[in-house]
C-alpha cells in the first residue's frame, strides 16, 4: 500500500511562489498524471515529492508517513528523469545496480535483481555497454530498469518520453502502461502532452500557475471540465469558445443565442445565470458536424487540413471569430466554401465570466472510467 | 567530429601565418638550446655564430657549480605538492558552488578571481615578514603554501566551469539512489570530471613550476626551486649566457616532458564542454 497525500503543499523561491497550496490524494496503485503548460509547476511538484526540492509549507506523506524532511532515498520512491540521467561512466549493469550497491546489498542479490529487471525490459544483450553506446529508447529502458531494481513504493516519471521520436514514444507509452499493471505500483507521471495524460492516467491533475485547476479521470476532464482553462487544455484540436448571450434559464438548461442568431438550449444547471448575461460557449471541434444539429454556425472555410481519417476546417464566422471543426475525412469542403456547422447541445459547455463551468445536468456515463482501482 | 559538407577550406595564408607564429614562439627556445652548446665567447659574439663545435662544458659547469638535483626536487615538490593541495581544497569548493549555489556564489567567485588582479609585489613586504616570523623563509613548505594560495582561485574557477558542465540530474539520480554528498562527489562527479581535473592540475603544475617572483624573493638555497637556480646564473659578477641557457634548458626539460606526455589530455580538457 502506498498512498501519496499532498496537503496544502507550497513552494517559494524567495518572494516568488511557484506552488501555491496544492491538495492531491493519490491512491495506492493509481497512475496519476500531472499535466499543464510549461512553467505550471508540475515538475517542481514532482521533485518535491521526490525530495529533490524542499517543501516550503504543507505536508507530504507517502504510505501514511510524513516525509517532508526525509532524503530522497528514504522516501521509498524511484525517479525516471527526462534526460534519463544515466551514469555515463558506468555500464548498464552498474547503472541499474548502483542503488543496491550503495545500500550494501550482497552482490549475489544485486545480480539477481538486476538480471530480473533486465529480463523484463529486454536489456540482457546490452548489460555491459556504457550509456553512450545505447539508443534513446534503450537509455530510457535502462533508466526505468534502474527504478525497478529499487523496488519502490512509488514510481516518479518526469516527462520521460519527451526526448524520444514519435513512434518510440507511442511504444514506450504502452510499455509504461503495461508496467503499471504488472507491478501494481503507484505511479506519478509528469507531462505537458495531454495525449499522454489522457491515454495513461487513472487520474489527471491539471495544473496552471502553481494551482490545481482540476483533478479527475481523463473522460471526466474531457466531458466535465471545471473551467475554461481545463476545457481548452484537454482535447486536440483545442475547444472553440464563442461569446453568447443568455436568452432563457429553465430547469432543463440555459438557452443562449449563437452567433448568427440561432437559439441553443444547453443542458446545464443555470444557477445564478439570468437573461441577458454574457457567457462563453465551449464546443469541441469534433462535436461540430457539417449540416444538421440543434443549432447552426455558418462561416467561410479559410484553411482545410486533410488528415485522411478526419478533416480540420478552420472557419471564420460572420462576426469574425475563428473556429475549428473536425469533420469527416471524406468531406468535400474546399477553401473559401461557405459552410454550415451543426452544434449538438449536449456536447456544449457554458462558462461564466469568472471562467468556471456551469455544471452539466447529466453526468457522462464514462466520466468515472479508469478510477476503479482503489478509487472513490 | 564530422564537418558539415558545406565547410569551406580556410584560405592558404592561414597555415602559413600559423607556421610563422609558431616559429616566432619557438625561436627563443631554439636559440637558448643552441646557445647552451656554445662556449661563453661564442655565445656573446656578434654576429652570432650559427656554425660552431658543440660542447657540453656548460652543462658540466652548471652541475658542478650547484646542486641541480636539489633544485629539481624542490621544484617537483612545490609544484606537484601545491597542485594536490589546491585540488583538495578546490574540489569541494567548486562542487558546492556548482551544485548548491547561493545568491552570493557569483560574487564569491569574482572575489576569488580579484585576488589575482593585484600585483604580487604589493604584498611582498607583509608576506616576507609573515614568512620570517613563522620561520618559513627558504623552505619548501613555505613555497608550497604560497603556491597553493596563489593558484587556488584559478583552480576553483576552472573546476567550477567543468563541474557546471556535468548535468545536475545525474547527481540527483544518485541522490534518489541513496548516495550521500561524499558518494555523489567521489562516485559520480569526479569520475565524470576527470579530463577537467587533469587539465586543471596540469595547468597548476606548470604555473607553479614557472613561478619566479615568490621563489626568488622568499627562498635562496635550501628551499629554492629551479627558477632560483636559473636566476643564479645571471649574477652581477658577469654574464654567463651559455651557462644560463644550459641551466634554463635543464630547468624546463622536466616540465616539457610532462607537458608533452599529457598534451592530448590537456587539449581535450581545455575544450571540454566547448564541443558536445
Amino acid at each position: 500500500m502506498a498512498e501519496v497525500v499532498l496537503r496544502n503543499i507550497k513552494k517559494s523561491f524567495g518572494p516568488v511562489d511557484i506552488i501555491k497550496g496544492v491538495d492531491i490524494d493519490i491512491n495506492d496503485k493509481e497512475f496519476v498524471v500531472f499535466v499543464g503548460p510549461s512553467g505550471c509547476g508540475k515538475s517542481t511538484l514532482l521533485r518535491m515529492i521526490a525530495g529533490l526540492e524542499s517543501i516550503t509549507d504543507g505536508e507530504l506523506s507517502i504510505d501514511g508517513k510524513r516525509v517532508n524532511d526525509l532524503s530522497p532515498a528514504d522516501r521509498g520512491i524511484a525517479m525516471v528523469f527526462q534526460t534519463y540521467a544515466l551514469y555515463p561512466h558506468m555500464t548498464v549493469r552498474d547503472n541499474m545496480g548502483f542503488s543496491l550497491k550503495l545500500a550494501k546489498v550482497p552482490q549475489a542479490e544485486i545480480d539477481k535483481k538486476v538480471n530480473e529487471a533486465a529480463r523484463i525490459l529486454k536489456l540482457d544483450p546490452l548489460m555491459d555497454r556504457k550509456p553512450k553506446a545505447l539508443s534513446g529508447g534503450q537509455r530510457q529502458r535502462v533508466a526505468i530498469g534502474r527504478a525497478i531494481v529499487r523496488n519502490p513504493k512509488v514510481f516518479l516519471f518526469d516527462e520521460p518520453l519527451s526526448n524520444l521520436d514519435a513512434a518510440l514514444r507511442v511504444q514506450m507509452r504502452i510499455e509504461i502502461a503495461r508496467m503499471h499493471s504488472d507491478f501494481n505500483a503507484t505511479m506519478i507521471y509528469v507531462t505537458h502532452d495531454q495525449v499522454e495524460a489522457m491515454t495513461m492516467a487513472d487520474k489527471i491533475v491539471v495544473l496552471q500557475g502553481g494551482v490545481v485547476e482540476q483533478i479527475g479521470s481523463p473522460l471526466e476532464l474531457y466531458h466535465h471540465p471545471a473551467n475554461r482553462f481545463v476545457a481548452g487544455f484537454i482535447g486536440s484540436p483545442t475547444m472553440n469558445f464563442l461569446d453568447v448571450t443568455v436568452k432563457g434559464v429553465a430547469p432543463e438548461g440555459v438557452t443562449v443565442e449563437l452567433p448568427g442568431g440561432d437559439s441553443l438550449l444547453v443542458p446545464v444547471v443555470g444557477g445564478a445565470a439570468k437573461v441577458g448575461d454574457q457567457l462563453t460557449l465551449g464546443v469541441r471541434p469534433e462535436h461540430l458536424q457539417e449540416g444538421a444539429g440543434n443549432g447552426r454556425l455558418t462561416g467561410t472555410a479559410l484553411v482545410v487540413e486533410r488528415l485522411g481519417g478526419a478533416t480540420y476546417a478552420y472557419v471564420k464566422l460572420a462576426n469574425g471569430v475563428m473556429i475549428t471543426a473536425e469533420v469527416d475525412g471524406n468531406s468535400h469542403i474546399k477553401v473559401n466554401d461557405q459552410i454550415q456547422l451543426g452544434v449538438r447541445s449536449e456536447t456544449c459547455h457554458l462558462f461564466g465570466a469568472d471562467g468556471l463551468a456551469l455544471a452539466q445536468s447529466a453526468r457522462h456515463p464514462l466520466a468515472d472510467v479508469g478510477r476503479g482501482k482503489g478509487g472513490h | 567530429m564530422s564537418m558539415p559538407s558545406t565547410f569551406q577550406k580556410p584560405p592558404r595564408w592561414i597555415p602559413i601565418l600559423a607556421w610563422v607564429i609558431a616559429v616566432l614562439i619557438f625561436f627563443p627556445i631554439f636559440w637558448m638550446a643552441l646557445t647552451s652548446f656554445k662556449t661563453e665567447t661564442e655565445a656573446i659574439s656578434t654576429p652570432p655564430s650559427l656554425f660552431f663545435t658543440p660542447t657540453l662544458e656548460n652543462y658540466n659547469d652548471v652541475i658542478d657549480r650547484s646542486n641541480y638535483a636539489r633544485f629539481v626536487w624542490n621544484s617537483i615538490a612545490v609544484s606537484f605538492g601545491s597542485t594536490l593541495l589546491a585540488l583538495a581544497l578546490a574540489i569541494p569548493a567548486a562542487y558546492a558552488m556548482a551544485f548548491f549555489p547561493t545568491k552570493r556564489t557569483p560574487s564569491t567567485l569574482l572575489w576569488m578571481l580579484s585576488t589575482k588582479m593585484m600585483p604580487p609585489v604589493g604584498v611582498l613586504i607583509p608576506m616576507y615578514l609573515i614568512f620570517k616570523t613563522l620561520g618559513l623563509l627558504d623552505t619548501v613548505t613555505g613555497l608550497l603554501i604560497i603556491y597553493t594560495l596563489i593558484n587556488l582561485p584559478i583552480v576553483v574557477w576552472m573546476l567550477y566551469t567543468y563541474f557546471k558542465d556535468v548535468p545536475g540530474e545525474i547527481l540527483e539520480a544518485g541522490r534518489v539512489d541513496g548516495a550521500n554528498p561524499m558518494q555523489e562527489l567521489f562516485l559520480l562527479l569526479l569520475p565524470l570530471a576527470v579530463p577537467g581535473i587533469a587539465s586543471t592540475g596540469l595547468l597548476s603544475v606548470i604555473l607553479s613550476w614557472n613561478e619566479a617572483f615568490w621563489s626568488l624573493n622568499l627562498t635562496s638555497s635550501q628551499g629554492a626551486p629551479l627558477t632560483a637556480f636559473i636566476a643564479s646564473f645571471s649574477s652581477p659578477q658577469g654574464l654567463f649566457w651559455a651557462k644560463l641557457s644550459a641551466a634554463s634548458l635543464m630547468a624546463i626539460a622536466p616540465i616539457l616532458v610532462v607537458g608533452w606526455m599529457s598534451q592530448r589530455q590537456l587539449v581535450s580538457g581545455l575544450t571540454f564542454g566547448a564541443v558536445k
